[in-house]
């Protein structure tokens, strides 16, 4: 195989990754031999296997998937829920956690319109909307800490190779963070000063995901707050 | 707002059918791949239009009704009188349209038509003209699509051309401030010809005169109108795909030839 | 009184040195300007100068279908709206749409559906709004360049950037990407938009008098153009996400150096 694009560069739709024996990978398409980008992202070459990365782009679900949602409607039998996808999905009341049958008469009691919940996606295929639950731990109705929503395409480079970048960041900022493959995150921290850090590294993130060496940058973005806070602490005091 | 159009439920059997054939070289109805439906043209049906024609393409059937009055000419023309061409996808002629206001297709259907017959300067716009800037004679084509078995492009357009090519108008002048008979009436001017051929494409091949099964499985369409000269004066692409130059430069030569036979047939018919 | 001179005809398209009112070549373009993502709300967006066309896109989706009956149960629907701006024109054109807004809308969704990869998003709409905010002839072309722009910057998986421009006949020759003028007292005009990498041709239309060697002639001088403004769009998008890059690069050396 032979590779046209440079690997960890830019690529457009269109454009001419590789000629010759290889493996179609995500956003990408064939003609031929020849293997083109289908959208405007960066790519990457594992073994044979050529694919790309989008810089852009919304969320599209995928069963197991953890999301943060919000509520939108009530229904007879659940709730539908903007996850920030094509498509709006589905919770039923039996996906929820709290008590079984004919006590529970009231929808709105567990779930308000404007809520936000985490859930995990339980199915979705082309002919339905995603189907999600609520009931595991952690997840349910949040009514604490701070959202945050970037775009879906940057969360796995804000978790990172292994879960790198993700533990740096719950380290430094000694937040608790959640990451919803949908681009919603939240953030719990014990001072909203820490929150602050945690949130603003995150859209750090969001903004630099294609660029080198972020994680150090990063690091060291988070300790400089810290001095100012630190400061402007003391001067309050 | 244009919008992907549904497509209706049809068989994918027959959908299939047609596919294959067209692979080999032959269409459902036998035709060549080159090869008008049998055309039928009728003039001068409606005595109380000024002119008008009937086209029977294959089994597509599409009426023209030409209607000259009085108006005024646009401020930027004030020599010239005035042409209109609508046309008009009614609900009897096809499960498929539906009652309201114009859709997308009846209005490129008439903007193509119209775009034919104004380019090719076909109607002598001057020699309506009554008195300078103030009153002229307004031609009104209107197209009526009766029965959609496919290529409502090129049966309207023959159906537009021979309708006027049929067409008396009242001699008029002005006596004073008034616009008046010179009594007797003359035959609309018609200084070109235009003739439309539409072509479409099923996989590889390119077809002429699509028949509705065609329309349905074709995935590109290209329109070409041409003039008595042999010259194009309006082009139109239509559908979800696309067409290579050398299928552009084939398929416009082809359209000389066939809009040359065509026309015959046109100006035959409206002679009787 | 307000009032703007109105513009007169022009007495010659070319004058004796083969130049045309704007002083253009007969093969030249009129300047190009491109830039993606300057909405905030919208998925996707672009914006186009090409003379003094100025044209704004937004790309919404793709979206669940509103309502369901208008969605496909294989694919997205895409809708496409091309709209005049009441002040985009000499005179003030109605907001009402016009048929010629109507029949551009469809012709300029038709550009675009042969690269748009639908297919992965069944039962959705993926909505195109074009709005023309000054017009001078041509606007369909540039309507769909800064299209295609918008699709790409919402991450729209498609096949290919789609780049159009129009050629005509002035003064019995042709000449590329006509203004308004030139369209006006022209003879022909032929709008064209291409699909580089596939060699297909996803928009043509024509009006006025041509031969078939000079729509030849034409279709192979759209065609070319179309390939210089792919290359400039491809260069728009890539370069949005360099000067980022760039920026963090340049902070970097400044801190070494401090």
């Amino acid at each position: 195989m032979v590779l046209v694009a440079e690997p960890r560069q830019v690529v457009a739709p269109g454009e001419l990754l590789a000629e010759g024996d290889h493996v179609l990978g995500d956003n990408a398409y064939k003609i031929g031999t020849q293997i083109f980008s289908a959208c405007i992202g960066i790519l990457e070459v594992d073994g044979n296997r050529v694919f790309v990365v989008p810089l852009k782009g919304g969320y599209f679900p995928r069963a197991g998937d953890l999301v943060g949602g919000r509520i939108v409607d009530i229904g007879l039998s659940g709730w539908s829920v903007d996850i920030r996808a094509p498509y709006e999905a589905m919770l039923p009341a039996s996906e929820t956690p709290g008590p079984r049958g004919p006590r529970r008469r009231d929808l709105s009691s567990s779930f308000d319109v404007g809520d936000m919940v985490l859930a995990e996606v339980l199915d979705f295929d082309r002919t339905r909307d995603p189907l999600l639950t609520a009931k595991g731990p952690g997840l349910g109705k949040i009514s604490t800490g701070r959202v945050v929503e970037i775009s879906a395409a940057k969360i796995p480079r804000l978790i990172g190779r292994k879960g790198s970048m993700i533990s740096m960041l719950k380290n430094e900022t000694r937040c608790q963070i959640t990451v919803g493959q949908n681009g919603i995150v939240l953030v719990w921290g014990k001072s909203p000063e820490d929150e602050k850090i945690a949130v603003e590294a995150i859209y750090m993130v969001e903004r630099e995901a294609h660029t080198r060496g972020l994680t150090d940058r990063i690091r060291e973005m988070i300790s400089k707050s810290r001095i100012v806070e630190q400061v402007a602490g003391t001067q309050t005091a | 707002m244009s919008a992907t159009p549904q497509l209706p439920p049809v068989a994918k059997l027959e959908q299939k059918t047609v596919v294959d054939l067209i692979a080999k070289g032959k269409r459902i109805d036998e035709r060549g791949l080159e090869s008008y439906r049998p055309i039928e043209i009728r003039v001068g049906l409606i005595e109380k239009a000024n002119g008008s024609a009937q086209v029977h393409l294959g089994k597509s059937k599409v009426l023209a009704g030409i209607k000259v009055e009085l108006g005024t000419p646009f401020p930027d023309t004030p020599e010239e009188g005035v042409l209109t061409v609508n046309a008009e996808l009614v609900p009897l002629a096809s499960p498929s349209f539906e009652l309201g206001p114009p859709s997308e297709a009846a209005i490129e259907l008439s903007r193509v038509v119209d775009r034919g017959i104004r380019e090719s300067k076909a109607v002598d716009l001057k020699s309506l003209v009554i008195q300078k800037g103030k009153k002229v004679q307004v031609v009104y084509v209107d197209v009526y699509v009766l029965d959609h078995d496919g290529n409502l492009i090129d049966a309207a357009a023959m159906a537009a051309l021979a309708a006027l090519a049929n067409s008396k108008v009242a001699k008029m002048e002005m006596k004073g401030e008034e616009v008046v008979s010179k009594g007797g009436h003359h035959q609309l001017p018609l200084n070109n010809h235009p003739v439309a051929v539409t072509f479409a494409k099923i996989d590889k091949t390119i077809v002429v005169d699509p028949s509705l099964e065609e329309e349905q499985v074709m995935s590109a369409r290209l329109t070409v109108t041409i003039d008595k000269n042999g010259h194009l004066c309006a082009m139109q692409k239509g559908g979800l795909y696309g067409f290579t130059p050398d299928e552009l430069k084939k398929a416009v030569n082809l359209a000389v030839a066939k809009a040359a036979e065509n026309r015959a047939k046109i100006m035959a018919a409206a002679k009787g | 009184m307000n009032k703007l001179p109105e513009p007169k005809q022009p007495e010659k398209l070319i004058d004796d040195k083969g130049l045309r009112i704007d002083g253009r070549r007969l093969d030249q373009l009129r300047p190009l300007k491109l830039e993606v993502g300057l909405l905030d709300k919208a998925d996707g967006s672009a914006y186009i100068e090409q003379g003094k066309n100025k044209i704004l896109v937004a790309v919404y989706g793709p979206r669940e279908a509103h309502p369901k009956h208008i969605a496909m149960p294989e694919r997205a629907v895409i809708r496409c709206r091309y709209h005049m701006a009441p002040f985009s024109v000499d005179e003030r054109k109605s907001p009402a749409p016009s048929r010629r807004e109507m029949e551009l809308s469809k012709v300029i969704r038709e550009s675009l559906e042969p690269v748009v990869l639908t297919d992965l998003y069944p039962r959705t709409t993926i909505d195109v709004f074009i709005e023309v905010l000054q017009s001078d002839g041509g606007s369909r072309c540039a309507g769909i360049t800064a299209a295609s722009l918008a699709l790409a910057d919402a991450g729209i998986p498609m096949k290919e950037l789609v780049a159009a421009c129009a050629v005509g006949k002035i003064q019995g020759k042709i000449a590329l990407d006509l203004s308004d003028a030139e369209d006006k007292y022209g003879d022909a005009d032929l709008p064209v938009a291409l699909v580089p990498n596939m060699g297909l041709v996803t928009l043509l239309q024509m009006d006025g008098n041509l031969t078939t060697g000079e729509f030849e002639q034409g279709l192979s001088m759209a065609m070319d153009a179309c390939k210089t403004i792919h290359n400039m769009q491809r260069e728009t998008l890539k370069k949005k996400y360099a000067t980022v890059k760039e920026t963090v690069e340049e902070r970097e050396e400044q801190e070494i150096a401090a």
